[in-house]
């Protein structure tokens, strides 16, 4: 490791640290908010589940770097804009969440929702007090997939040059230095982990009623 | 968006060596070659871990850091470390494609070993009635009822190729990323567009193929319970 480059750039990195947490965080925050009623929806109508699942994972099937590079032309922005990224992003954790969402709610107990129903709950409340709380563990389980790729696929951006951790790689390789590439990964791994730990922490949060060595999450993530 | 159709219209660059169908052949040349290496190796381990059970945890773990692993800053790493390695006509080719392989890897594994340890048990249990020995147990009733999730295993490994190789334009690999890299590098963003355009074509065509293929070979019998052998969400690649 090169300390000198190191010490003289910390708060170059600092700046890079903050603005990958925030093109990670945003679009995967939105990109569940947008799966939670669509995942409902695909389930609710088992005859829209292909066709909601399917075209959700066309997006997923165009690489990255591909997508930064197209969506400018589709929704007129400008094609260094960070804007792009935050929504190429967004439609990855959307495509992928929405299947999660849908098959977590198709794994809810028959008779939880029947019991639900019984009790008088309309289609909104049995949503958002039983089925969704049932289907936490899977939907969170899903999220963390999402969070840890989406960490990875905003350095690709730095191609481009939108500024986060991948600016890193691209300034390593032309400067021939090896210390700025590996901080870079260390931290995006760094950056991983938390995130997967947090999410860990809130599904545990929110699951009280689950046994502790169920929600240790072994086996939920395969 | 006017750019990318005066890149397209231009004739000379449907030809010559850095035209859109030799751009396309080396993009294609080098997903194969990476998807080949990649399924002599996953697919004999994925058959053992699968049929033993053995190392499943260090598979599944394996996979999972991969994922965490940025895509670029590995590529990059790999090329600086290993080009003194190589000679010079190969010297970023063979280590943008070890990349690849290596990517390419967990996607397969985890396809094929979920794919034979998922196979149905009275099946599994019934050709071992009849007398089948375990390797015809394998070969006639494991392999066929694994081939669903191998199947989606090879196309994920597959769209992780695709668009790694994309990215490896940026440490000099040839193919279509080339048009994006370059195009960035002279602020001729419809010459980008237009590599964006055909990777994503191409990425489209091959997610195509593979249902197709996966429509041809999977045996009648399995197609109905199509919906519920899917892979999980964690074997998605990320892209």
């Amino acid at each position: 490791m090169n300390l000198t480059w190191l010490s003289s750039n910390l708060s170059w990195i600092l700046e890079l640290t903050l603005a990958h947490l925030w093109l990670t965080l945003i679009p995967t925050v939105v990109g569940l908010a947008l799966a939670l009623p669509l995942g409902w929806w695909a389930h609710q109508v088992p005859r829209l589940y292909g066709l909601i699942v399917g075209t959700s994972g066309l997006f997923y099937t165009i690489p990255s770097l591909a997508f930064f590079v197209l969506l400018p032309g589709v929704i007129g922005t400008r094609i260094l804009d960070p804007i792009n990224v935050v929504i190429a992003l967004t439609i990855y954790t959307l495509a992928l969440m929405v299947r999660v969402v849908a098959d977590g709610l198709a794994a809810v107990p028959r008779e939880t929702v029947e019991a639900a129903e019984a009790m008088g709950y309309r289609a909104f409340q049995r949503f958002t007090r039983v089925q969704l709380p049932v289907a936490v563990p899977v939907i969170l389980a899903g999220l963390r997939v999402a969070v840890v790729s989406n960490i990875s696929i905003v350095t690709m951006a730095a191609i481009i040059g939108v500024q986060q951790l991948g600016s890193l790689f691209t300034q390593g390789y032309s400067l021939g230095l090896m210390t700025p590439i590996l901080t870079g990964i260390i931290l995006c791994l760094l950056i991983a982990v938390v995130l997967d730990l947090l999410i860990l922490g809130l599904s545990r949060t929110l699951t009280p009623w689950r046994p502790a060595a169920v929600r240790s999450g072994k086996g939920v993530l395969a | 968006m006017s750019g990318l159709i005066e890149f397209f219209a231009d004739p000379g660059n449907w030809s010559g060596s850095t035209g859109i169908p030799v751009r396309i052949g080396y993009h294609l040349l080098y997903s194969l070659i990476a998807l080949g290496l990649a399924l002599v190796i996953a697919v004999p381990l994925g058959i053992y871990v699968g049929h033993t059970g053995r190392g499943e945890a260090v598979v599944a773990g394996m996979a999972n850091a991969l994922r965490a692993l940025p895509t670029l800053g590995l590529l990059i790493v790999v090329v600086m470390l290993a080009a003194p390695l190589f000679s010079s006509s190969l010297v970023f080719t063979a280590p943008a494609i070890l990349v690849l392989v290596l990517l390419a890897i967990p996607s397969i594994l985890t396809g094929t070993y979920t794919g034979i340890q998922t196979a149905d048990r009275s099946a599994v249990d019934a050709a071992t009635g009849l007398g089948y020995t375990p390797m015809q147990v394998l070969t006639r009733v494991q392999l066929p009822c694994a081939l669903p999730l191998m199947i989606s295993g090879v196309r994920g490994a597959m769209l992780q190729i695709v668009s790694t190789a994309t990215v490896a334009a940026y440490v000099s690999l040839n193919g279509l990323g080339r048009y994006i890299i370059d195009g960035r590098a002279n602020n001729d963003f419809g010459q980008m567009a237009a590599g964006a355009a055909l990777v994503a074509v191409v990425a489209l065509v091959l997610e195509l193929a593979f249902l197709l293929a996966g429509r041809l070979t999977i045996s009648p019998g399995l197609r109905r319970s199509e919906r519920r052998v899917k892979v999980p969400a964690s074997a998605a690649p990320a892209t």
